[in-house]
């Protein structure tokens, strides 16, 4: 069994990129789980083509424990029999959504989840912003973490800092990173830039996802493009992809994260960014206008 | 006895510290002090306070919750104070520390009772407001004679950002502007309870006072509030009674057997005053800032130091109070004489070490000295630097000072120094009695008491009496002592 995740800056495609290379996979025979591990809980709405399936969490708190829950009651089958669990969470502003993240894996894996699957999938939020959340590329869960990225500053600097929890994790843990995954913005010089950050985080840029409207069509339909249209070309880069996941196990590396300072160096030698003059740094209009008379 | 000069006492501190790892000896050196001349001169004990414990050391030390629900609110006996989170820190802090009482338990007091939220996974994961509200609901129909509620946090509440605050206002407006405070004295706070004295004195700032601010009340020329006496085996009854008796009006106790409208009523006094400086002393300067009340700080353990505090009390007050503060005096030394004549002489020179919170490493040493005995060490748990600065005041020369004292340094202080008795909480009860020392809980007064005013005297004097000349000491034999009995 392969454990994998997908992290990545909110809103860049994680949960589409992840459930398309998922079908891609099922459709090679393999038995997959998904995990979501997003309080948003739409990490399998593509799988299941419904809106929200009932999380571990709202069952539980439903229930009055996790204790009380049987593991039919979470876990859904759609398509090509993928398995779909959302971990949920509590509503935004309250609560401790982390600590929702490992009551619902340890769930998960006492009450048999991972019971003959190929893959263990986790889709999981945005940002590392607290213990919970780093939950599944802690010890003897995800060996390989996928990071969804674009040619953007802010998406490049997410996967940077992602690259610091796994290398925080490396070494007690075990986990490596599988390689970037570019999810296409069409921004300047998109691919060079990925493939610059890559080598800088000391990985390699696992695919380039061009950017097709079907996966917007797909999603309306609450469907991954695989299921959608099979024919199509970005159905065909998703099984690229899903191909390429497949042949990278065991070939994880320890990332090497860089400073915010060799970020910004790297979008300034493409051309993204210019260089700062600091003499304008914090500096108003009318401290401008009095320092030139 | 062993180890009588200053000299032999700091090369037990140096001997003391010689066995921790460098850092460790480094910090610790700075909270452990042998009482000189340099320092009587300075007017100071100087050993650092209130500074975190090292890790791996056994410190005796509470934290923010229990100087909260344990200290400050937990003794407001007609509120129900919520212990808010899981259910461990409630149960173990079930039933308060001895702050006697009167009233109907159950009905319109509520101190020995226990009201836990019991937050289970869910609650940390989707947040404790809702079942908080319902809490408050549930209390105000089992228990509607309750005239208030406080909620006192526990670790979880701060670290999963609860919002305590809004629950407190939401419910206080649909109960007709009931006292409800939100108190944020989460464990992990600060370096030990004394944090959570300060954080509950704040509360009552802010959430009492507003409300007292708009009640009428009676004043008397005479009006005085007993701050920080906790009523520990009934104190505050037998110092209040003293009070009374010079002719002051006595219009709240905080907090032992304290309430609500007790606190409510303070602000109008026309002198605060303090006995437990380290617990209360915030809630009075802010009365004397906001209100121009003045406070004094006094001591009820033992007839010297209560006659000197009946008179410090006294010269707030017109001649009628100054007489009364000597009539009282003069009726109650005759009862203090016959205690001393019958105590002194089975005491007279033995020593004491002490380690104890609050104000007892100082307060009580004169209670100690009437009866002829000696304190030859003292620290204090959570102490802060003008504890120490008061101990001075109190201390003899060659008096040991430990502050926030580990388990192994209170241990070896105890075996080289020898003392008579060691005063301590229950963790060092059973540790120095099998040693074969003679111990009394200092905290609890070993469920005891009262130790405060006259009455507490008499009490105090039988009880050391007791655990000191206690005939089982002679039959304690260790094994490698043949031949030699107790503490021989």
């Amino acid at each position: 069994m392969r454990q994998i995740a997908f992290y990545g800056k909110g809103g860049i495609g994680k949960s589409t990129t992840s459930q398309n290379t998922l079908a891609a996979l099922a459709e090679m025979g393999q038995k997959i789980l998904i995990v979501g591990c997003d309080p948003k809980s739409d990490s399998t709405r593509l799988i299941l083509h419904s809106k929200a399936q009932n999380t571990v969490l709202g069952l539980a708190a439903a229930a009055g424990s996790v204790e009380d829950l049987e593991l039919e009651d979470v876990m859904k089958s759609g398509y090509r029999g993928i398995r779909c669990v959302e971990s949920g969470g509590p509503e935004p502003g309250v609560g401790c959504a982390g600590r929702g993240v490992i009551t619902s894996i340890n769930f998960l894996e006492e009450n048999g989840a991972y019971d003959g699957v190929d893959y263990v999938s986790y889709d999981v939020l945005g940002d590392v912003v607290c213990g919970g959340f780093a939950m599944p590329i802690r010890e003897n869960k995800a060996q390989e973490i996928y990071i969804v990225m674009s040619g953007e500053m802010m998406a490049m600097y997410a996967a940077n800092n992602i690259s610091k929890g796994i290398l925080k994790y490396a070494n007690s843990g075990g986990v490596r990173l599988g390689g970037l995954v570019c999810n296409e913005r069409q921004t300047d010089k998109e691919l060079e830039l990925a493939e610059a950050l890559a080598k800088k985080l000391g990985t390699t840029l696992i695919h380039f996802v061009p950017r097709d409207n079907v996966v917007q069509h797909a999603e309306l339909r609450r469907m991954t493009v695989i299921e959608y249209a099979p024919e199509s070309k970005q159905a065909e880069e998703y099984r690229t992809l899903a191909r390429k996941i497949h042949a990278n196990s065991g070939k994880g590396v320890i990332p090497t994260p860089i400073t915010m300072d060799e970020l910004e160096d790297l979008l300034m030698e493409h051309g993204i960014m210019k260089k700062v003059d600091e003499s304008i740094v914090g500096k108003s209009i009318a401290e401008e206008t009095a320092a030139v008379h | 006895m062993g180890l009588e000069t200053i000299e032999e006492r700091k090369q037990l501190v140096e001997e003391v510290l010689s066995v921790y790892p460098e850092k460790t000896k480094k910090k610790r050196a700075k909270h452990l002090g042998v009482f000189d001349e340099s320092q009587i001169q300075k007017g100071e004990c100087s050993v650092k306070s209130n500074i975190k414990s090292i890790p791996g050391v056994m410190t005796i030390r509470g934290c923010a919750y229990a100087g909260s629900k344990g200290v400050v609110w937990g003794p407001i006996k007609d509120m129900i104070h919520i212990s808010h989170g899981p259910v461990g820190c409630g149960q173990y802090s079930w039933a308060s520390r001895r702050n006697y009482y009167i009233g109907m338990t159950g009905v319109d007091t509520f101190v020995t009772m226990q009201f836990t939220s019991d937050f289970q996974e869910r609650d940390i994961v989707f947040g404790g407001d809702k079942k908080l509200e319902k809490i408050i609901d549930e209390i105000q129909q089992l228990f509607p004679l309750n005239k208030g509620i406080t909620i006192q946090s526990e670790c979880p509440i701060g670290l999963i950002g609860d919002d305590i605050e809004a629950v407190s206002k939401k419910k206080s407006k649909e109960y007709n502007g009931k006292t409800i405070v939100p108190v944020r004295c989460e464990g992990f706070r600060g370096v030990s309870q004394s944090l959570g004295h300060h954080i509950a004195n704040d509360t009552i700032r802010d959430w009492v006072f507003p409300q007292a601010d708009q009640r009428e009340f009676q004043g008397t020329p005479y009006d005085v509030a007993i701050i920080g006496d906790y009523n520990i085996g009934g104190d505050a009854w037998s110092s209040r009674i003293l009070l009374e008796e010079m002719g002051l009006r006595v219009v709240a106790q905080w907090s032992g057997d304290g309430t609500l409208s007790e606190l409510m009523n303070t602000p109008k006094v026309k002198l605060n005053i303090l006995h437990c400086y380290r617990s209360m002393n915030y809630i009075s300067r802010h009365m004397e800032e906001k209100y121009g009340i003045p406070w004094v700080e006094y001591n009820f353990f033992g007839p010297t130091k209560i006659e000197e505090s009946l008179r410090r009390i006294a010269s707030h007050f017109d001649d009628r109070i100054k007489e009364g503060a000597e009539k009282v005096i003069a009726k109650y030394r005759p009862m203090a004489d016959r205690v001393i004549e019958r105590y002194r002489p089975r005491l007279e020179g033995k020593t004491v070490m002490l380690f104890v919170g609050g104000l007892r490493p100082r307060h009580v040493i004169g209670a100690y000295e009437d009866l002829g005995m000696n304190v030859i060490g003292t620290g204090y748990e959570f102490g802060h630097n003008d504890d120490y600065q008061r101990t001075a005041h109190y201390v003899k020369e060659g008096t040991v000072i430990y502050d926030d004292v580990t388990g192994y340094e209170f241990e070896k202080f105890v075996e080289k120094m020898q003392p008579d008795l060691v005063g301590s909480g229950i963790k060092e009860k059973y540790v120095f009695q099998k040693m074969g020392v003679p111990f009394r809980q200092m905290h609890s007064w070993d469920y005891s008491g009262p130790y405060h005013g006259y009455d507490g005297f008499a009490v105090f004097a039988r009880d050391m009496d007791m655990a000191i000349n206690n005939p089982v000491w002679k039959m304690a034999k260790a094994p490698w002592r043949e031949g030699k009995t107790g503490m021989e």
